[in-house]
């Protein structure tokens, strides 16, 4: 198994979502992340998945989503030549006692403390998933009472679009 | 282009976006792009929703429409009763009407259209609806949603059918502005009938019917995401060639899509140029002719001896338009262990789904057949015609040990071989023949000979029970000049049979041959060879000594149809004679036949095509002919 993060342009429609993520269900391939959100078109929105599955699997995927007519274009993003993030809100127990060790796990991770109550703070953070994994091992012995992430979010290095690029693909093959 | 852009810059960038943006509003993505010239626009007509489907349906060209009304979709059926151009046929179930409208897909090569309410209605054209997408049948069915305001309130007969369907549909629509209605219409006649064509289902909320709004014909079509590929890639063409053309043992692995492309013509002709062997898959009888002499029969778990041998010790599969289903290829671990593979077909997803292929062609098999025949020939100049003489005789050695047959019953009854192989014979290769789904789907594809496309017509993905009498009421419909068999067993038969209503009132004269075993004869036999002959649940007192629940001949009467019983050899020819005479109601003949006959050659669920019985427990000794 290996895992694969796949950038799917879809029509900003009703209903995508569940076109999308259904279709994985029934060709039981397993997601590990699903980010969705707009684009810089209006019409299009893009959806990030990141999925678990061997080479061969992956392939039938990406055809089976190219067969959904909602979707536009599918690309895999490489983790070399790509940018990976996620975004992570943790609640931290943080009283007078425990409070400047949170902050300095906070600190040394660049992340940000977004709330804070007596008894604890909310902590905001952005990174590969691995950085977010070493932050959450440096506040667990302070009590870690929440967790929520926002999926992987990922695109290309360098100048190209590939929003722009299936955008004029749509409308040259029309 | 590197640095900061200047505001100049940006304002540039944003006016081309927005100017992409515009153009694809506004032009037509994947379909009939500008109006044709010649087509004279329609509207804009101020209707209703409703009329706006009625009108919509005629501008597409529907001539038949299989549904029954019901509370969401009744504003539909007003301005369809005035309709001069569709003929709504009125059907007992909407199952009936599904697999109607799939039938006449089959034998026309049009889209088959169904109609049903919301809530029962819809979910009553699922099975249809999962049986046209396994099968890639070009099907809309519109469905009566309730009023947009109550969606989502669990108001009377609300079913997410859209929410349903997903899974079996290509693609679903639920419309809830009336002004989307001429265009979602047109999409789904588009994306039904184009690239691998499929179910699409249109559901229309009863609000949106009644609302005013206005019709104009034709529609822009918004698909940016469908483009189905029809041209094959020239290089995989000349690979598939060049292996064609110097391959020692290659078999040509015949699928449905030949018959849903329209390439069975052009399919002849790649046959007769390679001198290849040829196999017809279940949904491909008739795309060769079972005449022709390179043909070997169909392959898979009751496929003959010679096809399924041929394809297990090819050097070369050259697959077109089918998709290597589990009952075709056996333990696909083991299927055609020693042949590079070459595949064509429309859907890519279709390719290295099951096997992996040495030449992928993704296109439709009018052109992929349409290119492979100069570079065919071609390829024939330059390297001589192929050597495929010691693989013909061996499949010849194949055909004389190993011909179509059947064993006579013992018990005195009918043998249900001889009856379907009599009916094929005595009604000719114009007739369609409509299966369900057992035994007597088997034989009939085996027993019959086809020689046309479309004269075959069955349930072969999804297996559905029942289909066959309103399948072959709708092949009726679309082909009235043509004779029209449904061979249905006693167990599919009751099923579906109240369509027999439906043809007796509508002047659909079916003819119906039950092979009556009086029992869920596949099951059975499987009972047989597997759960040490313990019948559980198969008998279904039908038949010869028993109290005949239903009696099929009285069943028959009470429908306006005529009712005839066979339980004699001697019979046969004469009721099927009389059948075929009969034109001016629907016939049903109650075959009563040997509960004990078996489908031979078998394949067993999950062995090895390898291990294939002639008959039971005669095993082809490979060895010895290698």
């Amino acid at each position: 198994m290996s895992r694969h993060t796949l950038s799917v342009l879809v029509e900003n429609k009703p209903g995508v979502l569940t076109r999308v993520a259904g279709l994985f269900a029934r060709r039981a391939f397993n997601i590990h992340s699903l980010a969705v959100g707009p684009t810089e078109h209006e019409e299009i929105s893009r959806i990030t998945v990141v999925v678990d599955v061997e080479e061969h699997p992956l392939e039938q995927v990406t055809k089976q989503l190219n067969k959904l007519i909602h979707v536009i274009k599918i690309v895999e993003l490489e983790p070399e030549s790509s940018v990976h993030r996620e975004l992570l809100l943790v609640k931290v127990r943080a009283d007078a006692a425990t409070r400047t060790g949170v902050l300095e796990v906070v600190e040394m991770f660049r992340a940000r403390v977004v709330d804070v109550v007596p008894d604890a703070v909310v902590i905001e953070a952005t990174g590969p998933a691995a950085k977010l994994d070493a932050l959450l091992a440096a506040l667990e012995p302070y009590g870690v009472r929440e967790i929520v992430k926002s999926g992987t979010l990922a695109i290309g290095r360098g100048a190209r679009s590939i929003t722009d690029r299936a955008f004029e693909r749509s409308v040259r093959s029309a | 282009m590197t640095g900061t852009p200047t505001p100049a810059q940006i304002a540039a960038r944003a006016e081309a976006r927005d100017q992409v943006r515009t153009e694809l509003r506004s032009r037509v993505v994947g379909g009939k792009a500008e109006p044709e010239a010649a087509a004279p626009r329609v509207g804009p007509e101020e209707v209703t929703g409703a009329q706006s489907i009625v009108r919509s349906l005629e501008e597409i060209g529907v001539d038949t429409v299989f549904g029954i009304p019901g509370g969401a979709i009744l504003p539909l059926y007003d301005p369809l009763m005035d309709s001069a151009k569709l003929r709504h046929i009125l059907v007992r179930h909407e199952q009936g009407g599904g697999h109607a409208a799939s039938g006449y897909a089959h034998a026309t090569g049009k889209v088959g259209v169904t109609m049903a309410t919301s809530g029962p209605g819809a979910t009553n054209l699922v099975t249809p609806i999962a049986d046209a997408h396994m099968d890639s049948i070009p099907l809309v069915a519109i469905t009566g949603q309730v009023a947009s305001s109550a969606i989502g309130t669990d108001a009377f007969q609300e079913a997410d059918i859209v929410g349903i369907t997903l899974p079996i549909t290509k693609h679903n629509f639920l419309v809830t502005d009336p002004a989307d209605i001429p265009r979602t219409i047109a999409e789904a006649f588009h994306i039904a009938s184009t690239g691998r064509p499929g179910p699409v289902l249109v559901d229309i909320s009863k609000s949106a019917m009644q609302s005013r709004t206005t019709f104009s014909w034709p529609q822009e079509m918004q698909l940016p995401g469908y483009h189905p590929v029809t041209k094959p890639h020239s290089k995989q063409i000349r690979e598939a060639a060049k292996l064609l053309a110097t391959a020692k043992r290659p078999v040509l692995y015949v699928g449905g899509g030949v018959i849903r492309s329209g390439a069975a013509e052009l399919l002849r002709k790649l046959v007769d140029l390679s001198g290849a062997p040829v196999v017809t898959t279940l949904m491909a009888r008739g795309a060769v002719p079972d005449s022709h002499p390179q043909h070997l029969g169909m392959p898979g778990m009751h496929g003959t001896v010679p096809a399924v041998a041929a394809l297990q010790k090819a050097d070369l599969v050259f697959a077109l338009g089918a998709r290597f289903d589990d009952r075709v290829t056996g333990k696909l671990s083991s299927f055609a262990p020693l042949a590079a593979i070459v595949h064509a077909d429309i859907d890519p997803a279709e390719i290295g789904k099951n096997r992996e292929a040495d030449v992928p062609i993704v296109g439709d098999l009018r052109e992929v057949i349409g290119d492979l025949l100069p570079e065919l020939a071609r390829e024939h100049e330059t390297h001589g015609k192929p050597d495929v003489e010691g693989w013909w005789r061996q499949l010849d050695e194949w055909r004389r040990t190993y011909p179509r047959g059947y064993t006579q019953p013992e018990d005195g009854h009918l043998s249900p071989q001889h009856v379907i192989q009599r009916l094929g014979e005595l009604t000719g290769p114009d007739g369609i023949y409509v299966a369900g789904v057992g035994q007597h789907q088997m034989w009939a594809a085996q027993f019959i000979s086809y020689e046309h496309p479309n004269t075959w017509i069955n349930s072969g993905g999804l297996g559905t029970m029942g289909y066959s009498v309103p399948a072959a009421m709708g092949a009726k419909v679309g082909m009235p000049d043509r004779t029209v068999w449904a061979i249905d067993g006693d167990g599919c038969f009751q099923m579906t049979n109240q369509e027999l209503a439906t043809c007796a009132i509508n002047d659909i004269p079916i003819k119906v041959a039950v092979i009556n075993n009086s029992s869920l004869g596949m099951v059975r036999q499987w009972q047989t060879l597997f759960y040490e002959s313990r019948y559980s649940n198969t008998d279904l007192h039908t038949g010869h000594g028993t109290r005949r629940i239903p009696d099929f001949v009285k069943l028959a009467d009470a429908y306006g149809c005529e009712g005839i019983r066979v339980e004699h050899a001697s019979d046969v020819d004469a009721a099927i004679k009389r059948a075929n005479e009969i034109d001016d109601r629907p016939v049903v003949v109650d075959f009563t036949v040997s509960r004990d006959a078996m489908v031979w050659p078998m394949v067993a669920a999950g062995v090895s095509n390898d291990d294939i019985q002639y008959a039971r427990g005669i095993s082809p000794a490979w060895d010895r002919e290698d």
